[in-house]
């Protein structure tokens, strides 16, 4: 009996119309594409993109070369060279490289980092035209930090209590 | 001297108007394809060239025409540049013989529907021979499957123009369709409606359109058939897909559902209302329904697997046509009305 049936439904395009009907009705549903350079997705503060650096607010670079973001990076896109500065003899980085190729945006820098230095911006759209431009060297993160950090600061707040 | 040039001239003009606002409806065809498609999967599709998307086409088309072409060391050089003109060459000859209107056509033929069937099958040595000479193994095992496919669909297909022709007693595409005069449940697809789906059917296989597209097979063979060519002459054989469905829903259109007949015929005011609509255009309305139709199941079906496929064509399509033969034999022999008196 139940041969006989499935015989019939395939018979008569059964199965074919139902799967017509959903695609049908598909076809007057509500669009959900985002026209992306127009159009953005809301985007969390948590978001990971390109690497800045950050600065105390009278100045002072926070990086104390502590290389735990270099220890615990994934990809090895992190290489710091630390040595003590010349007026004040604090320890800081004299080279603070983060290779963008090899980044693969995890995080664990920015989760590492003891004083809030190394941090992920809301910064995705970027792009270099050869290898060199996706090398950030120290002066470069800084700068970046410079120019997002009332972005940076907000963030951070926004994130402090789960922290 | 003078006049059969003139005639000569007359008759290019005419290819002319055929062939041209065809290749537009190509170019739309493949837009339309893409929009319903995107459509149905809650998606926009193509809106940035042009105002919504409009000049998409345009934009295809010259970039495939700045595109290299280029040929496979071990090709034939001759039937691989020679391939995609075969592919296209039937798919546009055979509009040849179909009506547009009462007066509106381009070869009254006689024997019109055998000239149709006798093309439509041709298209398959392009897709053959450039499966062949790509000298590539996806190619030749699309071509493989294509040849297959469409001997085995020719037959069902075959049968259900037998249908028609005896319902109409004529092989003349015009004939035809002034046999099924009347509104729209004169028109055949109602005393042949297995048939009608039969036909569709084959037609999306002739065609090698989803869910029949194993001669494609993107996802076992990668392009099949067309994987080695590129530029325009892969642009020819994309054409060539695209102007062998309208062809068959237009067909189908003429066969099934009047052709070019008003569906109000006989229906008193309403009839008397839409008088003045060309019949050109409920030809365009009805084939329109069918290429909807071709995007649609596109968009609805996965792959035939290939046994399948086999099956469906020799072991249901077949004795289905053979028996609805019978059954419209007996139904023309009765006069039953309305279709056949």
């Amino acid at each position: 009996m139940k041969a006989i049936v499935n015989y019939v439904e395939r018979l008569f395009l059964w199965e074919l119309l139902k799967g017509m009907n959903i695609t049908g009705r598909y076809l007057f549903d509500r669009k959900i594409t985002v026209q992306y350079p127009d159009e953005k997705t809301p985007m969390s503060h948590r978001f990971r993109g390109r690497h800045a650096l950050r600065r105390y607010a009278n100045g002072e670079e926070r990086c104390i070369a502590c290389k735990l973001c270099e220890a615990v990076c994934p990809a090895l896109a992190i290489t710091i060279e630390a040595a003590p500065r010349e007026n004040d003899k604090t320890r800081r980085t004299t080279r603070y490289d983060i290779d963008l190729s090899k980044c693969i945006f995890c995080g664990y820098c920015e989760e590492s980092c003891p004083v809030d230095s190394i941090v992920e911006t809301r910064v995705f759209e970027y792009h270099a035209e050869d290898r060199e431009g996706l090398l950030m060297t120290k002066a470069k993160l800084l700068a970046f930090g410079d120019e997002l950090e009332q972005q940076l600061a907000t963030d951070r707040a926004l994130d402090a209590r789960y922290r | 001297m003078l006049e059969t040039l003139i005639t000569l001239v007359t008759i290019l003009i005419k290819i002319v108007l055929i062939v041209a606002p065809l290749m537009l409806g190509v170019a739309y065809l493949t837009f339309a394809e893409r929009k319903v498609i995107g459509y149905m999967q809650v998606r926009i599709g193509p809106n940035r060239v042009g105002p919504r998307g409009w000049l998409q086409p345009i934009a295809d088309a010259v970039k495939l025409m700045f595109k290299e072409i280029i040929i496979p060391t071990n090709a034939n050089r001759f039937l691989f540049i020679i391939a995609p003109m075969l592919a296209i060459a039937p798919a546009l000859a055979a509009w040849a013989v179909v009506p547009f209107g009462e007066t509106l056509i381009l070869a009254d033929v006689n024997a019109g529907l055998l000239y149709i069937l006798a093309m439509t099958s041709l298209g398959v040595y392009g897709i053959i021979i450039a499966g062949w000479a790509s000298n590539s193994k996806y190619a030749f095992l699309g071509a493989m499957r294509s040849a297959a496919q469409i001997v085995s669909y020719e037959i069902a297909m075959g049968f259900t123009l037998v249908g028609v022709l005896m319902a109409a007693g004529s092989l003349n595409l015009n004939d035809i369709i002034k046999a099924q005069s009347g509104g729209f449940w004169h028109w055949y697809w109602i005393p042949l409606f297995p048939l009608f789906i039969v036909y569709f059917i084959s037609a999306l296989a002739e065609t090698n359109r989803a869910p029949f597209d194993v001669a494609e097979g993107e996802s076992e063979i990668v392009a099949g058939f067309h994987v080695e060519y590129s530029g325009m002459l892969f642009a020819v054989f994309f054409l060539a897909e695209y102007a062998n469905m309208i062809l068959v829903s237009a067909l189908a259109a003429i066969m099934f559902l009047g052709g070019w007949l008003s569906p109000f015929q006989g229906m008193g005011a309403l009839d008397e209302m839409t008088a003045w609509v060309p019949g050109l255009f409920w030809f365009v309305a009805k084939f329109s329904v069918f290429l909807f139709l071709f995007l649609w199941l596109r968009a609805t079906f996965p792959r035939y697997r290939y046994d399948q496929i086999m099956r469906l064509g020799w072991k249901v399509f077949i004795p289905i046509t053979l028996v609805w033969i019978v059954v419209v034999g007996v139904a023309v022999l009765a006069k039953l009305p309305p279709w056949f008196v």
